[in-house]
């Protein structure tokens, strides 16, 4: 299946930013908005893992670069937005997908891990949209995709600020939707249930439980199965691209079923 | 699209479409079509039916009319049998036929009242019902049920509309409990207002003009209504492998009317 040249992707000739993009559904997404056509703008702490996917882009014919960016950070939101612009000339699609999890009820919470989890998750996509807004306007209208989570629409144990979080990326997208839509910007999230990411193995270190009794947990669902991040990536995907031209303000939920019912 | 090969996203896949005469579901069984799946239509309308069959044919695709009413089992029954002959085989239900009067609970006579929930649900159930024995014995399938904005948030003046789209987004869940295991993935779309023949009828009904009406239908962040397109796309995605991870999810496809 070629799908590499510009005339057939479905997102060619655009340019997108994507945060958290070392690895997990960041990384996936990369890859998957790049074959599809689009230019990346790839960011995340993770230095090493980000340069290498933007080099896996490069070396399979696609435009990519790695900028080393703390997301919490006004300036380095800056430096990210500028670098796109210089380099590919256009923003025209936001994936604000950098996240982190701590795994622990408020009593066992610290207030720095709080303020950290808050800020990643949450902060960064005000930090960011403020940003790229402006470029996407001049771009003539573009798309917003942030990362919820289920959690951001239903509650989890030990979860506390995580669901916190979540369930503030759900809402500020929806707030976000209302203000932009005039401009033609959508803003949307997806709220993926249990991924093979690291973050799934970082949760049950976390919680101190033994990795496979974890994962078996994780894929009690209807599909009977943790989802993959090419699956979240393809949720992206359609949230990107004009397939969805009528959709914005929603919480895309890829779960399996998580959150249909109990199995 | 610009002459390069690309590969149909429903190549090799049959999809059975109800109320695929007009609005949604004519555009759907359109798209479908373009994307490589054998479509069957089912609906009431048998001129309108056979229109969209030529034009599905024209274009190179394959395509069966059958003439169904989902309020009876015995049709709904026979729409699956029949589309298993002509095609072989199941993967895709868009259940989509619906229908609307605007009306209070004190204005809504038990006969509209059994119209909208014996279309818009019943036949839900009774053509997933059909639909499933073969799609589980074939290892998989998907099902696609079209509820609305109005299945999640209330709307004036429409209640048993309501009643029947709410339980739409609940019978798909519940439906999607029950059969992910079986490889059997069930969402529904929830549309806001989209450009077909059942927006200016509703217009007509509530007796208001035209414009009036159309403009505060426009009044959500995109400024404007869908396009039968728009939401057929929607049903693509959940219809293909795009969405392989995602079951007893509503996807709503409004403009951002139900954001605020």
């Amino acid at each position: 299946m070629q799908l590499s040249g510009k005339d057939v992707g479905r997102i060619a000739e655009k340019v997108a930013l994507i945060t958290g993009a070392a690895s997990g559904i960041g990384r996936a997404t990369a890859l998957l908005f790049a074959r599809e056509g689009a230019a990346v703008a790839l960011a995340d702490v993770n230095t090493d893992a980000g340069r290498r996917v933007a080099d896996e882009i490069a070396q399979s014919g696609g435009r990519a670069f790695f900028e080393p960016v703390d997301v919490t950070r006004a300036a380095d939101c800056q430096r990210l937005v500028e670098r796109a612009i210089r380099e590919f000339g256009r923003i025209d699609i936001l994936f604000n997908n950098a996240g982190i999890i701590r795994r622990a009820t408020v009593l066992d919470l610290s207030e720095d891990d709080w303020d950290r989890v808050m800020a990643v998750n949450v902060k960064s996509i005000y930090l960011l949209s403020r940003e790229v807004i402006p470029h996407i306007q001049k771009a003539g209208g573009g798309t917003i995709i942030n990362t919820a989570s289920g959690w951001g629409l239903t509650g989890g144990a030990k979860a506390a600020v995580y669901c916190a979080s979540k369930g503030a990326v759900v809402l500020l997208t929806k707030a976000m939707a209302i203000d932009h839509g005039p401009q033609k910007i959508r803003v949307n999230c997806i709220c993926p249930g249990d991924t093979d990411t690291g973050m799934l193995r970082e949760e049950a270190r976390q919680l101190e439980e033994e990795n496979r009794q974890f994962l078996a947990e994780a894929a009690k669902r209807p599909l009977g199965r943790v989802g993959t991040p090419e699956e979240i990536a393809q949720a992206a995907l359609y949230l990107a691209s004009d397939a969805s031209s009528f959709v914005t303000g929603t919480a895309l939920v890829v779960d399996g079923g998580g959150l249909a019912g109990s199995v | 699209m610009t002459g390069v090969l690309r590969m149909m996203r429903l190549e090799n896949k049959v999809a059975l479409i109800t109320g695929g005469t007009s609005g949604i579901g004519e555009a759907v069984a359109e798209l479908l079509a373009r994307e490589g799946a054998r479509v069957a239509i089912a609906g009431r309308n048998e001129s309108r039916g056979h229109a969209v069959m030529a034009r599905i044919l024209q274009s190179g695709g394959k395509t069966i009319f059958l003439r169904t009413d989902v309020r009876k089992a015995a049709e709904c029954q026979r729409a699956v049998d029949e589309t298993l002959r002509s095609f072989g085989r199941l993967d895709i239900l868009f259940n989509n036929a619906g229908v609307f009067f605007p009306h209070t609970a004190l204005e809504c006579s038990e006969e509209e009242w059994d119209l909208q929930i014996d279309i818009n649900l019943k036949g839900t159930f009774l053509m997933s019902k059909y639909a499933l024995g073969p799609m589980i014995a074939q290892g998989g399938g998907v099902i696609v049920n079209n509820s609305s904005g109005w299945g999640i948030v209330g709307g004036d003046k429409a209640v048993a509309y309501c009643a029947s789209k709410g339980g739409v987004v609940l019978l798909t869940k519940a439906m999607a409990v029950d059969h992910g295991r079986q490889g059997i993935r069930v969402n529904c779309i929830c549309p806001g207002d989209v450009d077909t023949p059942m927006l200016p009828e509703d217009a007509r009904m509530r007796g208001l003009d035209w414009k009036t009406y159309l403009a505060g239908c426009e009044n959500r962040p995109l400024g404007r209504i869908g396009t039968v397109d728009e939401i057929a796309k929607a049903v693509l995605f959940l219809a293909s492998d795009d969405s392989s991870f995602m079951t007893g999810a509503a996807l709503v496809v409004d403009g951002g009317g139900t954001a605020d």
